[in-house]
């Protein structure tokens, strides 16, 4: 028996949302400013809800661990943003933008959920024009387009290589107008310690100051979590380094099934590795491929030439170019979904072909030379400008002469919070939106599609959704926190975890732990998984985890800004996270998209999808620390479309 | 990439909170290789004072990918260190030589009071934003996005305005300590576009009153802010606020 329910409206597919709208509860406008809303994190999903719900009406909370909502790690998304606008009349429409959504997703997102996204994608670009958002334009003053990876039209819309930047100051824009106003209160440099529950519902949070080591709780008549992707389990990933999964794991724990936990996109297209003491890892934005062209050598001894530095890449006659996308993928090329690709370069550098001079030979070329020869030197600079600056910054090689070296890297979660269609938890009350949620797009995104999503949730889902709860509570009065025993006990909760942390008095520091926890995510829970490797991944994160609460050491006062305490805090919750990913991948016996597990892959070596057996949602309950969570499945059904193989080898 | 090390002296500002007197600190580092990022190295240096059950020095910093805004840092006499166009987290080791001491401060203006170490307070750049940085429209019911037909050449104007990282490298270098460029950066870019014209004048107004409230300085035109902005916001744009700012004013 399952207690899942995705409320997925009545209906044919185009009609679900339509219906969902005109008999949704509303709720009075004198009776908005009379409701109290918390949402955590301030990027695409939570500055656009935070912002919303603030025009609507409602008291708004909002809280962000930085210095200022601004700098929320949806900023750093370069490429675009997806819109069936069809604007270049190549035969885009909403459908068709669902439709390789779910193919991306490798058949296992939700199918009115997905098709809600390329619903409101078109509202997405207008409200960001209205908003001064400086989106690439014709010369006759339109807007312009250009292609992403798994699509054959051109639907993806961009300011330079800044777009996620552009986006996100357009919803801080509009957020910090309703904060001038005084119908949001922000709370910056503050971090969600616990979620409060009060008979059955969420009622609030317990938060940390990061600069007073202050603990305070906070009312709300619901709860919104936009708190972003926990990739950072990974230690070395794209998301920046305070992204965390604690604000979902702490819901989790208070009763919210966490979804897919193992479905993680890796990108293709980030700077390698280059030692032991690297922080993170740089993305080039997947808008590269559009004119970029990968290829490693087609001999080894010119691959292990290159490496050591005796040939240069610009010096290798074509003829001995493996361009092995275009090879392997005639219909989409370069321009493959992010999963096929970073595939198809780890079983180029697998096979010996790399290019990088590192410890794993990993890499393989991006090549602008016949871009640049096709279309001048001042076009790209246009294009991709400030990317080629970020590159040769970090690399110090000049990537409009000689190619730049990619590989594959950790780059967002697709699992998270188990959500219905209103994009409410198993909690009610409690909802999450964004990366933070189990999210639309299945095994596999595509790009330009996680801003998309954001956005959409924030915009134009939330806001609606929200009210057919909160149009119960308007009878439920404000609660004081210091009156409330809930509250008092979950702040002592967090005073006692704290405690617990400073108390150990170990020997070694936060990051120790956290790089531990990163290599064995990587070599076991990565881009390749089997069944061996993932049993082996959840003992030896147990043995970390032992050795954290043994051995940490955090020196500093817990009532004060303190760095060590703040990472101890978010490296307990990827200890965890990381446990969770593990199981998840090890029950999903299959490979579906971002997913891939040795144990199944076909003949010419792509993923191998089970429907029979794995075609649903793997949502995990929480049953206690030391017990093995509970697992829920939501089964997917298509109504609409035909599911099939994924093919990206011919139209 | 070359792999390389080098030995390194630094002299790291330390200050136990707002209140209390800071100080610098002199620290060596050996063997740091020069393709890791200058806030790697600080990485590296904390690990090494937490393994010596000392406090790591604090510093603001998040994406490390030049976009955020979040690191600051004043590195031998300048803000984001001594290389042009880039936030401190671009900014990498192969820029010094071996055995070089290393100056490192936090901004320094009285509009950006120290919190801890090397971290800064900026939310009076909130506050400015707050009282005018945005085109007033409510989510919903705007008009289709090809309805507001932009030139190519303003649209691109206006893009390199909105490029601000709001990272305050232009206050912390400015010896009138001014938020100009920041400020105009904003006016500019939404004075460019038709949907954000119509209020123009009156944001200027409302952004450089809360400007001035906050403590920051005015501009005197020596073009140090564009000098060391990491995404090389123009001087022009000051020169549009002023234009703005003074139809405001001609206006009232």
């Amino acid at each position: 028996m399952t207690k899942l329910n995705s409320k997925i409206p009545e209906g044919k597919l185009k009609d679900k949302w339509s219906n969902y709208k005109a008999h949704q509860n509303l709720v009075n406008p004198a009776n908005k400013r009379n409701l109290d809303i918390i949402v955590v994190g301030t990027g695409l999903a939570g500055g656009a809800a935070a912002a919303s719900l603030a025009e609507l009406g409602f008291k708004v909370k909002n809280f962000c661990y930085q210095d200022s909502p601004r700098r929320a790690h949806s900023i750093a998304a370069q490429g675009g943003i997806n819109a069936a606008k069809n604007y270049p009349n190549d035969g885009d429409t909403v459908y068709r933008l669902f439709y390789d959504t779910i193919k991306g997703g490798d058949y296992r997102a939700r199918e009115a959920n997905v098709y809600r996204l390329a619903e409101v994608s078109n509202a997405i670009i207008d409200q960001g024009v209205a908003q001064g958002i400086p989106f690439a334009r014709e010369y006759g003053g339109l807007l312009d387009n250009r292609s992403f990876g798994g699509a054959l039209v051109s639907r993806t819309f961009y300011a330079r290589g800044q777009t996620g930047q552009q986006l996100l100051l357009g919803a801080y824009s509009a957020l910090s107008r309703q904060i001038g106003l005084g119908n949001v209160t922000m709370y910056n440099r503050t971090e969600l310690m616990d979620i409060v529950i009060v008979d059955g519902k969420a009622r609030g949070i317990v938060t940390r100051n990061l600069i007073t080591g202050k603990i305070e709780s906070h009312f709300g008549h619901a709860v919104v979590l936009a708190t972003g992707g926990y990739g950072n389990a990974f230690f070395l990933s794209t998301n920046a380094m305070g992204s965390n999964g604690s604000a979902v794991w702490k819901a989790y724990k208070k009763g919210a099934f966490f979804a897919n936990a193992s479905f993680v996109q890796i990108h293709p297209t980030a700077i390698p590795q280059h030692g032991d003491f690297q922080s993170k890892l740089t993305l080039m934005s997947e808008s590269l491929r559009n004119d970029g062209r990968i290829w490693v050598p087609k001999k080894k001894e010119d691959a292990e030439a290159i490496r050591e530095g005796r040939l240069k890449a610009e010096n290798l006659p074509e003829e001995d170019r493996d361009f092995f996308l275009e090879r392997r993928y005639p219909a989409f090329g370069n321009l493959v979904p992010r999963d096929v690709a970073a595939r198809a370069a780890k079983e180029r550098t697998d096979k010996g072909f790399g290019i990088e001079n590192n410890t794993t030979k990993e890499g393989v070329f991006l090549d602008f030379k016949y871009a640049i020869k096709r279309l001048g030197k001042d076009l790209i600079e246009e294009r991709y400008g400030n990317l080629f600056q970020m590159y040769e910054k970090i690399t110090a090689d000049n990537p409009y002469k000689t190619p730049m070296k990619i590989f594959p890297a950790i780059h967002y979660t697709m699992g998270g919070i188990w959500v219905d269609y209103e994009l409410q938890t198993t909690v009610p009350g409690l909802f999450v939106a964004g990366e933070a949620n189990f999210s639309d797009h299945g095994a596999n995104r595509l790009g330009a599609s996680a801003l998309m999503q954001g956005l959409a949730d924030g915009y134009f889902v939330l806001p609606y959704t929200i009210q057919n709860y909160l149009a119960y509570e308007i009878g439920t009065e404000r609660m004081v926190p210091s009156e409330h025993d809930e509250f008092k006990k979950a702040e002592k909760d967090v005073e006692t975890l704290i405690d617990k942390l400073m108390d150990i008095k170990g020997t070694k520091s936060v990051d120790y732990f956290h790089k531990k926890l990163g290599k064995v995510m990587w070599n076991n829970v990565g881009m390749e998984r089997n069944e061996k490797d993932l049993k082996d991944a959840i003992n030896k994160i147990k043995e970390i985890k032992k050795e954290f609460w043994s051995d940490l050491k955090i020196p500093g006062e817990k009532n004060a800004l303190n760095v060590e305490l703040e990472k101890a805090n978010r490296v307990a919750d990827f200890l965890e996270i990381g446990e969770l990913m593990a199981r998840d991948a090890l029950n999903r016996d299959e490979s579906s998209g971002g997913h891939f597990r040795s144990e199944h892959i076909t003949e010419d070596g792509e993923a191998k999808r089970n429907d029979k057996d794995f075609m649903y949602v793997a949502a995990w309950e929480y049953k206690g620390d030391d017990v093995d969570p509970e697992l829920h499945k939501e089964p997917l059904h298509y109504e609409e479309i035909e599911v099939k193989t994924r093919n990206y080898k011919t139209a | 990439m070359a792999s390389k090390n080098i030995n390194i002296n630094l002299k790291v500002w330390r200050q136990k909170d707002a209140k209390s007197k800071g100080g610098f600190e002199k620290y060596r580092l050996e063997n740091i290789s020069v393709d890791s990022s200058f806030l790697e190295m600080i990485d590296v240096l904390n690990e090494k004072l937490v393994n010596e059950d000392k406090e790591p020095v604090a510093f603001d910093h998040d994406c490390r990918e030049g976009i955020c805004g979040m690191c600051s840092l004043f590195i031998n006499g300048r803000a984001h260190g001594p290389d042009s166009l880039i936030t401190t987290c671009q900014l990498h080791m192969r820029t010094f030589k071996d055995n070089e001491t290393i100056i490192i401060e936090p901004w320094r203006s009285g509009g950006f009071p120290v919190i801890k170490d090397l971290m800064v307070d900026r939310t009076a750049f909130e506050k400015i934003m707050q009282a005018g940085g945005f085109i007033s429209v409510n989510t919903g019911g705007v008009p289709d996005a090809n309805a507001i037909p932009i030139a190519k050449a303003a649209a691109e104007e206006a893009m390199d305005a909105a490029s601000c990282v709001g990272c305050g490298a232009c206050v912390a270098t400015c010896k009138n300590s001014s938020a100009m460029l920041f400020v105009s950066a904003k006016v500019s870019q939404l004075a460019l576009l038709p949907q954000g014209k119509i209020e123009a004048s009156k944001r200027a107004k409302n952004m450089v009153a809360v400007m001035d409230e906050m403590g920051f300085g005015n501009c005197s035109n020596t073009g140090a802010c564009e000098m060391e902005c990491p995404k090389g916001i123009s001087l022009a744009h000051i020169a549009r606020l002023n234009r703005e700012f003074l139809i405001a004013n001609i206006k009232s």
